[in-house]
């Protein structure tokens, strides 16, 4: 176990490395100069000296290996730099962003777990019964529906029936969490169908292969009711892969949040990437995909590890 | 290399089950899975309306009448018409095409890129298998949004660009999937024994490992072709897949459909249906799919 979690936590590094020269690379290709862009477009206005000092000043005028070496050693001591587009250090803009999406994510695991597991063990144990088909055509909708469709749908009958208007500014739970709710219960919930459609037909169908398994047949065999071999023999064994689906749809979703806040005006990380990008604000867009990527893969190794944990049978080499 | 091993190559001994015939197999799958059948029907339907667009249609998708700006749905325009006054009909039946074109090539692409690696992956072992993963690796963990966003600025908004920002994601987590079962598969017995009887790499890999890895590629081939057409509609809608006036669903959502909502909701409510019901016949069928094909799911 040991040597596994050295290995494991070692190959991070080749992977955010990766990463790390992915986007640098990918942002560098990218036509487009952020000085122009500061300066007021490429009009043809700006005279050659004011532009090289431009450049000068955001440090583009440097080698792009040695602009990459930097950066990686001050990402190193997490320092993210600053943003070229506002001035202000990118941790900074971050945090003011990063407690929206965070909440979204988290509020939408919630309501998916809260939804999936209870409706994919029914949908599990009445197999092929009409139960079943109602609880999987749902979950299957909501694979189908668009996240950003179902967005349109509720501001448009929000907007009708209430005369509702979207809110301007992000009101943090710590200030106002009724305020909050009624911000976030929308995207909230348009998120975490989608979520909870995809949990619910994971639990359905790792809980129907663990029901086939011997000890369950045993378990019956006793003579045990069925609430106890459903959820005392039965589920604990099929969470792992939804353990890990749960990991894995919560990482994707922080990186996936673009839609949801572009529908309902959301200022948060999604957003704000989508600028950046549009900006060419290099430190931005490195920053921000180098923390998912770090999200994604420590999140990654929570999971194989909770595997580890949880499933003796596993043994790794 | 002259030598024929007739065992090894020989079709399986008379089938315990008795044979159907594809029309039998038809109508097996349409009573077991009615859920799946209606998916195909879906998708049989997409199909039908995407190849046969421009005869079905009665109105050209990007000429408009201004004279007929945002006109309800009625007998002459069933879904009404957009802000210039465009059939949205029209351009939904034509936005089959898009999405049908783009669902089956970055998914087709993506898989078959997938399971090559995969295969590759697990069979060379060492240095290549080591190196693969870590690509995949970085794949994984780069946000697909970016990407997308990258490939839209670098090669411009266009079909064929989409295809390309969707089929990348799909490469890693196909390969990991078929890695898994080709790491099973070659620690099988025939496979040794194939081995030892002296076949070649390219034969052990193609005739036996191969054929063995087509169940989960088929199942990740149909659970993707839905996914794909909803990320390109999420592109679109970001206007970084297709740009105007090319009759994506997405697109048809984004920018003028949210803004006139209230005054033209057909605008935002057709195209939203198109994209679910298309998803929705695909996820339909994918999942019968794999519930006819999974031994482990099959009611036993």
């Amino acid at each position: 176990m040991r040597t596994y979690l050295a290995k494991r936590i070692l190959l991070i590094v080749p992977t955010l490395l990766g990463v790390a020269s992915l986007v640098f690379v990918i942002m560098r290709v990218i036509p487009g100069d952020v000085a122009l862009l500061i300066l007021g477009g490429d009009s043809g206005q700006i005279d050659r000296a004011q532009l090289a000092a431009m450049h000068h000043r955001l440090g583009l005028d440097q080698p792009v290996l040695m602009q990459f070496g930097r950066w990686l050693w001050a990402v190193l001591h997490f320092d993210f730099g600053v943003s070229l587009w506002t001035g202000r250090p990118v941790v900074e803009e971050l945090l003011v962003r990063l407690p929206l999406s965070l909440e979204l994510a988290i509020l939408a695991t919630i309501v998916a777990v809260l939804l999936a597991i209870p409706f994919g063990m029914l949908a599990a144990v009445r197999q092929d019964s009409w139960v079943d088909y109602v609880i999987r055509v749902i979950s299957i909708g909501g694979l189908a529906i668009p996240s950003f469709w179902a967005g349109i749908l509720v501001i448009l009958f929000l907007v009708i029936y209430f005369g509702w208007g979207p809110p301007l500014e992000f009101t943090p739970p710590w200030v106002d969490p009724w305020a909050n709710i009624q911000q976030m219960v929308w995207p909230v919930l348009t998120v975490g169908y989608r979520y909870a459609a995809v949990t619910t037909r994971m639990t359905r169908s790792t809980l129907l292969e663990v029901m086939r398994e011997d000890y369950i047949r045993t378990a019956w065999a006793k003579g045990l009711a069925e609430r106890v071999v459903v959820v005392h023999h039965a589920l604990k064994n099929a969470m792992l892969p939804v353990i890990t689906l749960i990991g894995t749809e919560f990482a994707f979703l922080i990186g996936g949040l673009v839609v949801t806040e572009t529908v309902f005006t959301l200022n948060g990380v999604g957003r704000f990437v989508v600028d950046a990008v549009a900006h060419r604000d290099y430190p931005v867009v490195q920053a921000l995909v180098f923390v998912i990527a770090f999200g994604f893969v420590i999140v990654n190794l929570l999971i194989d590890l909770t595997y580890a944990w949880f499933d003796p049978r596993i043994r790794y080499r | 290399m002259s030598i024929q091993y007739p065992l090894v190559d020989a079709p399986a001994a008379a089938p315990l089950a008795p044979h159907l015939t594809l029309g039998e197999h038809v109508v097996k799958f349409i009573r077991t899975k009615p859920l799946g059948a209606a998916g195909a029907a879906v998708i049989l339907a997409m199909m039908f309306v995407a190849a046969f667009a421009g005869t079905l249609a009665r109105y050209d998708p990007y000429q408009g009448d201004y004279a007929l700006q945002f006109a309800r749905p009625s007998a002459e325009h069933w879904l009404g018409t957009d802000e210039f006054g465009r059939d949205l009909l029209t351009r939904i039946m034509h936005g089959a095409r898009i999405a049908l074109f783009v669902g089956f090539t970055a998914s087709f692409a993506g898989c078959t890129l997938g399971a090559l690696l995969g295969v590759l992956s697990a069979y060379w072992g060492g240095t290549v298998d080591l190196l693969l993963e870590r690509l995949m690796d970085i794949l994984l963990a780069f946000p697909q949004l970016i990407l997308a966003l990258a490939i839209a600025s670098i090669l411009g908004p266009a079909v064929q660009n989409v295809v390309v920002a969707i089929t990348i994601p799909i490469v890693p987590r196909v390969a990991r999937v078929v890695r898994a079962t080709a790491l099973s598969v070659k620690e099988l017995q025939y496979v040794e024994a194939v081995q030892a009887l002296g076949a070649v790499r390219r034969r052990v890999v193609f005739r036996h490992i191969v054929p063995n890895i087509m169940t989960p590629y088929l199942i990740m081939l149909t659970a993707q072709l839905g996914s794909a057409i909803l990320a390109e509609a999420a592109l679109s809608y970001l206007g970084l897949g297709t740009a105007d006036p090319t009759p994506s669903w997405g697109l048809m959502l984004s920018g003028s459909a949210p803004l006139y909502a209230e005054k033209a909701p057909w605008m935002a409510v057709f195209p939203g249906i198109a994209i679910s019901l298309g998803v929705f016949g695909f996820n339909l069928f994918g999942d019968s799919l794999r519930d006819a094909l999974d031994p482990k799911l099959r009611r036993g």
